[in-house]
């Protein structure tokens, strides 16, 4: 029991941050226009819901405290309160409170204090509250009354049949239903048939069942709502029958049979049955010769269309979302894992097998493992939006904090990754965002005088590039100081006083660590605090970072991130004995390599444009003499375009991602190993670090020449 | 941990890198394979022979032999792999040790193992449990956490100018 009302908690804790972070979006819409009316039906509906939940699991001052805010709310509803800023701060405010309680309920009178408090001043901001408390309607009820004026009237409806031991969670099925009838006109049928005789009833179970038809301006979500925490256990069936939309070209509702029909209350079977004695309208029509058979067909049709596509949008929205724990996800995604390592085993002795039976099991196991594979790694993918939201709150408080006015524009919210790198990008953000607002955006004085606008624009963007997403941060800020930040990393260092360094690259030096605050030049004012963090956590996603400013412009960072980080399609290569795989997605053309190397440089002639490669052989020292005719995959590095010059390609191959281990920690080029269909492992190369590496090499070998 | 330490009857399991016979604490040991192909990791060291497929898992490979200073591990019929478990940093990591050959299971009693002498063994001492003594051969006891410690194996990070490793006799690379 106890563990279950655990479990019930956490799932109360989690749904409540989520209805923060929904309270929160809103509450800046509101911010932005008063007037908006959605905002505040979906402030009011996240406060309500956070109050009835808040009740149902014993957090009582959570309760208490949020209807009084619902009562504001609600009044705002009713325009009796226009909201400003204060109500929104207050609101902010009370959203950290909520969380608060919500997180440690052990510091209950700490938190009553702060509650109290934070009511008092709502009060005095807004006397209307008394008043309406005292006129006694409270917010639930006047949920129903109070209409917006584009909502739309529409019926449900519901059918709601407890699970039998619902007394047992605590959970009183009437206070549901009472709520249910807050939302509109309602009435309500009790279905009493399954309750036994009084000797053999258990007392603590519930054989009750309930219709209800609702007439409300609310969405199905809403109703949802109530219902929140016996869905799961429940029998519970919420149809529309009248979407307030549809042309009403008849008062008449559906015929009682059909309605009979539709509850489940009788089968198709018995009404035909009853009805069997009687022709059917539309033969008796026929029979009459009042209509031609082709009519009556033609609007039979008609009636069936309307019936499915009715029927299809019902069911859509009956089942939208179910909720998974991430644990499961990840051992579907292992197990998926497994099953591409098979399935390429499969192939391979396909391939080595005469069987031309096999063959065509091989291939259509492997179009189905690829499509499992897609589909299990897209279940994964979560929009970035919702961490977004989160950054909203973050530039809201650290503006007023710093004294800077800052607008925080996002775009692409709905780009979707991978859940595990949307939840390890999320402090690496925040860092970014961090130093954005602290030393990028001059304050208000400072930007006019610049001829900039008061307030700073910071600019939050996910975009899809290939099989990567690129993040950009940007900010219309002081911009990076070039030179500054060439003579510090000097000073330290990281680079030699006359190497020939694009501004690219002296943008990433504020990325190495140590690169830090501690007993910093004044025009790049720390802009490197922490920013190894951020290279850290790229790397171990497998990102890279990349910087573009303009001094007294602005500042652009750039994370390019991969999609997942589990499985991705490979091209494997051989090199002597050595098995390779390329991650697909760099990869251009592969050309052939014939002659060898001309002079001695490693050019190779393409089409008539030039390509520098490497020879893969020379930097892993692999023994062995090349083949007579060797191959150059072209891969794209954010500009420019290098060969690899490898034995031979061996072709597409889905490659799981295994890491090789804390031992191999440190080892650059090499981002990971697979499991090839032979059972040997092929490891798989970072491009993008290989080519760093083999110009640095070539660098500093021109140095020493 | 030294030899001190040793009080209780341990099992051991002993193998042969050339002529000499070591041992591993057996509570260390998870299983012993037949040698099998190597995936060789590039821009390691020599003795990161590389990686190997244990059913799925990418597990690396340690060539013992070199570690130790001597001639790299020649592939015979006897020549195998010892899956073992270690702690790295706190952290249970799989690895293999590649040896020429895995002797037999041994138990020995405290009293048949003495401390590691400074000096004309080889190897480093810190390597070393202890000495045990049966039928008059001696058996390396080695403290396998130590010889696989991150310090040992981080050599990779730095590939370019990695020192004879291990040995501080005459080195057989």
């Amino acid at each position: 029991m106890n563990e279950e009302y655990d479990k019930l908690i956490e799932t109360f804790r989690e749904e409540t941050y989520e209805l923060l972070s929904e309270l929160e979006t809103s509450l800046f819409e509101l911010e932005k226009d008063p007037h908006n009316g959605d905002a505040v039906s979906s402030i009011f509906r996240a406060f309500h819901s956070i109050k009835g939940a808040g009740g149902m699991f014993g957090f009582d001052e959570v309760s208490r405290f949020t209807h009084d805010i619902e009562t504001v709310y609600d009044l705002v509803r009713g325009e009796k309160i226009l909201p400003d800023k204060s109500l929104v701060d207050l609101s902010f405010a009370a959203c950290d409170l909520i969380r608060e309680m919500v997180t440690s309920p052990n510091e209950v009178q700490a938190q009553k204090k702060k509650a109290d408090e934070l009511l008092a001043s709502l009060r005095q901001l807004f006397p209307e509250i008394t008043e309406a408390k005292k006129t006694g309607k409270s917010a639930l009820r006047g949920a129903g009354d109070l209409v917006l004026p584009a909502a739309r009237l529409r019926a449900y409806r519901i059918r709601f049949r407890p699970a039998p031991d619902i007394f047992a969670t605590g959970t009183n099925p009437a206070l549901l239903l009472r709520e249910l009838c807050g939302l509109g006109q309602c009435s309500v049928i009790a279905h009493s048939d399954s309750i036994p005789d009084l000797n053999g009833m258990d007392p603590e179970l519930c054989y009750t069942s309930w219709d209800v038809i609702l007439t409300t301006e609310q969405d199905m979500d809403a109703i949802r709502d109530i219902f929140i925490f016996v869905e799961d256990t429940a029998e519970l069936i919420i149809e529309m029958i009248d979407d307030g939309e549809s042309a009403v070209d008849s008062a008449d509702y559906k015929k009682l049979g059909e309605i009979l029909v539709e509850k489940r209350d009788i089968t198709p079977k018995d009404l035909q049955k009853v009805l069997g004695g009687r022709k059917r309208l539309g033969e008796m029509l026929i029979d009459e010769g009042l209509v031609q058979p082709e009519s009556i067909q033609a609007a039979l049709i008609e009636q069936e269309q309307v019936r499915q596509i009715r029927e299809g949008r019902l069911k859509k929205e009956v089942i939208s979302n179910i909720r998974v724990s991430s644990e499961k996800l990840d051992k579907l995604v292992n197990l998926v894992g497994e099953l591409v390592t098979v399935q390429a085993r499969l192939s391979r002795h396909a391939l080595y097998t005469d069987d031309p039976e096999l063959g065509s099991i091989a291939e259509e196991v492997e179009r189905l493992t690829a499509e499992l594979r897609d589909n299990t790694m897209n279940i994964r993918m979560l929009p970035i939006g919702t961490t977004f939201s989160r950054f909203r709150r973050l530039v809201r408080d650290l503006s007023t904090d710093l004294g800077k006015e800052v607008e925080m524009v996002t775009e692409g919210g709905d780009t979707e990754l991978d859940k595990t790198v949307i939840e390890r990008l999320g402090d690496p953000l925040v860092h970014l965002i961090r130093n954005c607002i602290d030393h990028g955006i001059e304050p208000p004085q400072d930007r006019e005088s610049l001829g900039k606008p008061r307030k700073g624009m910071v600019r939050l963007s996910a975009t899809h590039s290939g099989a990567n997403v690129l993040i950009e941060i940007e900010d219309d800020g002081a911009g990076l100081d070039a030179g500054a930040i060439r003579a510090r990393a000097a000073q330290r260092g990281l680079v030699a006083t006359d190497a020939e360094l694009a501004d690219g690259e002296i943008f990433s030096l504020i990325l190495a660590p140590g690169f830090s605050t501690a007993e910093h030049i004044t025009n790049i004012s720390g802009r490197g605090v922490g920013l190894d963090v951020v290279k850290k956590a790229a790397d171990s996603l497998r990102g890279e970072i990349s910087i573009r400013s303009e001094k007294g412009k602005g500042t652009i960072i750039i994370l390019s991130l991969p999609l997942t980080l589990a499985i991705i399609e490979g091209l494997l290569i051989r090199i002597g004995e050595e098995h390779f795989v390329l991650p697909l997605s760099a990869v251009e053309e592969c050309v052939e390599l014939i002659g060898g190397d001309s002079h001695g440089r490693h050019i190779a002639n393409v089409r008539g444009r030039i390509v520098p490669y490497i020879r893969l052989r020379e930097q892993f020292a692999i023994g062995g003499s090349a083949p007579e005719i060797e191959q150059i995959v072209i891969v794209r590095n954010e500009t420019a375009r290098v060969g690899f010059v490898v034995d031979t390609v061996i072709g597409e191959n889905q490659t799981v991602i295994k890491t090789l281990g804390r031992v191999y920690k440190g080892l650059e080029g090499i981002s990971g190993a697979t499991i090839l269909g032979d059972g040997t492992v092929a490891l798989i190369l970072d491009v993008s670090k290989l080519i760093r590496i083999v110009e640095e090499g070539e660098v500093s070998g021109q140095a020493i020449q | 941990m030294s030899v001190s330490a040793i009080t209780e009857t341990t099992q051991y399991l002993t193998f042969k890198l050339g002529d000499e016979v070591f041992a591993i604490e057996i509570s260390k040991v998870r299983e012993v394979l037949d040698f099998t192909a190597i995936t060789k990791v590039p821009r390691t060291p020599d003795f990161m022979r590389g990686v190997i497929n244990l059913r799925g898992n990418v597990v690396p490979v340690v060539d013992m032999r070199l570690k130790f200073g001597m001639t790299k591990t020649e592939n015979t019929v006897n020549t195998c792999i010892i899956i073992v478990e270690i702690s790295l940093d706190g952290d249970t990591t799989v690895l293999g040790a590649l040896a020429d050959s895995v002797q037999e299971v041994i138990e020995l009693e405290p009293d048949k193992i003495e401390p590691a002498p400074r000096i004309g063994t080889r190897l480093r001492t810190d390597f070393i449990k202890g000495m045990g003594k049966r039928d008059d051969n001696f058996i390396i006891i080695l403290e396998i956490d130590k010889v696989f410690s991150v310090d040992e194996l981080s050599l990779v990070r730095d590939a370019g100018d990695v020192p004879a490793p291990g040995g501080e006799g005459p080195s057989g690379t």
